[in-house]
């Protein structure tokens, strides 16, 4: 435990550290056994409540949660990633007139709520609410991709752009070929962590009243009465946050591990509104 | 557009609940955000446990839930709160701390090694080390970052409409539903609103990271 903050502690400053230890956790348990006496005076510990979960129908309808979480979070991200890739292309064109009108629309989609975007196609287009949240969900990450992709095009050394046309390629063939596979290899860590972004950003389906996760505990406890409502909650918050953990792991992994091995290493420069790799944005 | 000119004073009713909103859990996510990051790279075992496992958990937890914790679950078991906005407040609030507290954190790695030995050498104290020479630094390189943060809590608190806060959102999902004949408009008018708050911050973090490079 050494830091260029503080000074390797001494005995003096250890003890004291140590108390100061005790005294955190005897804080932070205090807090949590109160919030827990809390919750104990409301019977939100009794058998019965928590015996919700013998019915197997709770745990159908759980997974089906999980199961609709899961299906918008992969549509969504195998349309927006080709989309991204495209948008990103548009937005490095050689022509203006390529180049400005996708500017704009990416800065347009990149300032808009995405919750916003799944209401408008809800009712505009007046679709089921699974089209409403993936076109919510393309349209926005689509948009992120493309800024991720491009921060690591610009990231690479201009002697590969420039190799490539010298050996005859044309720009656009140089983009496809030689800039943009290294970008996206750059670029990975952020790109799964956006992923984990994505799949948080389907529990807004709530919102447009699709049969995610948090509306399956909302209709459970609808159906059940509402004293189920914080065991059923309890629950499947913890089934989201353990799937966006493990996600976020894997990006904390990829990145590691592309800075041992990719020649180049991961880029680590930030993005407007990207964190450079790891954990997710907001 | 007729329909945008006429509800006028809803829209900006909302507007001005949208910056409320953002404007009361920016600071209170900027104040826990930056204390958290002091307690993770401090000296005390507990604190930086503590801070990790926070940023660790609610950063991966959708804001939806956070939502529905405070607004839904809260209530329930006997929390109340007299105005929704609370509720929102406090959802905002702690899911904004923990992206800023990472921000915070990744600045105070970036302030140069030599400035906390300098410091540690004329005999300052962890406490003066942090408050007088790393953070101000650290402060300074992460203000970019922070405005984007910032910018997502503008958007996030969209959110905020579907749980009984009539802010811009909840105001435009309100005049959706009582003219169906103009609910592109309707739409276009809010999205209007949230462009006029995001965009001006966008080219506010742009300027700020260009002066901030060329200083470093």
């Amino acid at each position: 435990m050494s830091s260029v903050l503080y000074d390797v502690p001494g005995p003096k400053a250890r003890r004291v550290s140590l108390i100061g230890s005790i005294i955190g956790v005897i804080v932070i348990g205090g807090l949590l056994v109160l919030a827990v006496m809390t919750l104990a005076q409301q019977g939100i510990f009794d058998a019965n409540r928590w015996a919700v979960f013998q019915i197997p129908d709770v745990w159908k309808l759980i997974a089906a949660g999980i199961g609709a979480t899961l299906a918008a979070a992969a549509v969504s991200a195998v349309i927006a990633f080709p989309l991204g890739l495209l948008l990103c292309l548009m937005r490095i064109s050689d022509n203006a007139w390529i180049r400005v009108p996708t500017r704009i629309v990416l800065e347009f989609l990149r300032g808009m709520p995405v919750v916003l975007m799944m209401l408008f196609v809800l009712l505009v287009f007046a679709t089921s609410s699974f089209i409403a949240v993936v076109a919510g969900l393309v349209l926005y990450n689509s948009a992120i991709f493309a800024e991720i992709i491009r921060a690591g095009i610009q990231s690479l050394p201009k002697g590969q752009r420039e190799a490539g046309m010298a050996i005859g390629l044309t720009s656009f063939q140089s983009r496809l070929i030689i800039e943009l596979p290294q970008a996206i290899r750059r670029m990975l860590p952020s790109l799964v962590a956006q992923l984990v972004v994505l799949l948080k950003d389907t529990s807004l389906g709530y919102i447009v009243a699709y049969g995610e996760l948090l509306r399956a505990v909302q209709v459970m406890a609808d159906f059940l009465g509402p004293q189920y409502l914080f065991p059923v909650f309890f629950v499947a918050a913890a089934i989201y946050i353990a799937i966006d953990l493990a996600v976020s792991r894997l990006a904390i992994w990829l990145e590691r591990r592309g800075s041992k091995r990719a020649a180049g290493g991961v880029a680590h420069v930030p993005v407007a509104g990207i964190p450079a790799a790891g954990p997710p944005s907001v | 557009m007729d329909v945008i000119i006429e509800n006028l004073p809803q829209y900006w009713d909302g507007f001005l609940r949208t910056l409320f909103l953002s404007g009361v859990s920016g600071i209170i996510a900027l104040v826990v955000g930056t204390v958290l990051a002091a307690a993770r790279v401090s000296p005390v075992a507990a604190l930086r446990g503590f801070s990790m496992v926070y940023v660790e958990i609610v950063r991966n937890t959708p804001l939806t839930i956070a939502f529905f914790f405070a607004a839904v679950v809260l209530p329930r078991v006997g929390i109340t709160f007299q105005q929704f906005e609370v509720a929102a407040i406090i959802a905002l609030s702690v899911y904004t701390s923990a992206f800023i507290a990472e921000a915070v954190r990744s600045g105070v790695n970036s302030v140069p090694v030599g400035q906390a030995e300098a410091a540690r050498s004329i005999g300052m104290k962890f406490s003066q080390v942090l408050s007088l020479i790393i953070l101000p630094q650290a402060l300074r390189t992460v203000i970019p970052p922070l405005i984007n943060i910032l910018i997502a809590l503008v958007k996030n608190s969209s959110v905020a409409g579907a749980f009984y806060v009539l802010e811009l959102f909840g105001n435009g999902k309100q005049l959706a539903n009582a003219n169906g004949d103009a609910v592109v408009w309707v739409l276009v008018g809010v999205a209007f609103f949230y462009l006029l708050i995001t965009i001006p911050l966008g080219y506010l973090a742009n300027v700020v990271e260009r002066k901030v490079a060329i200083a470093r």
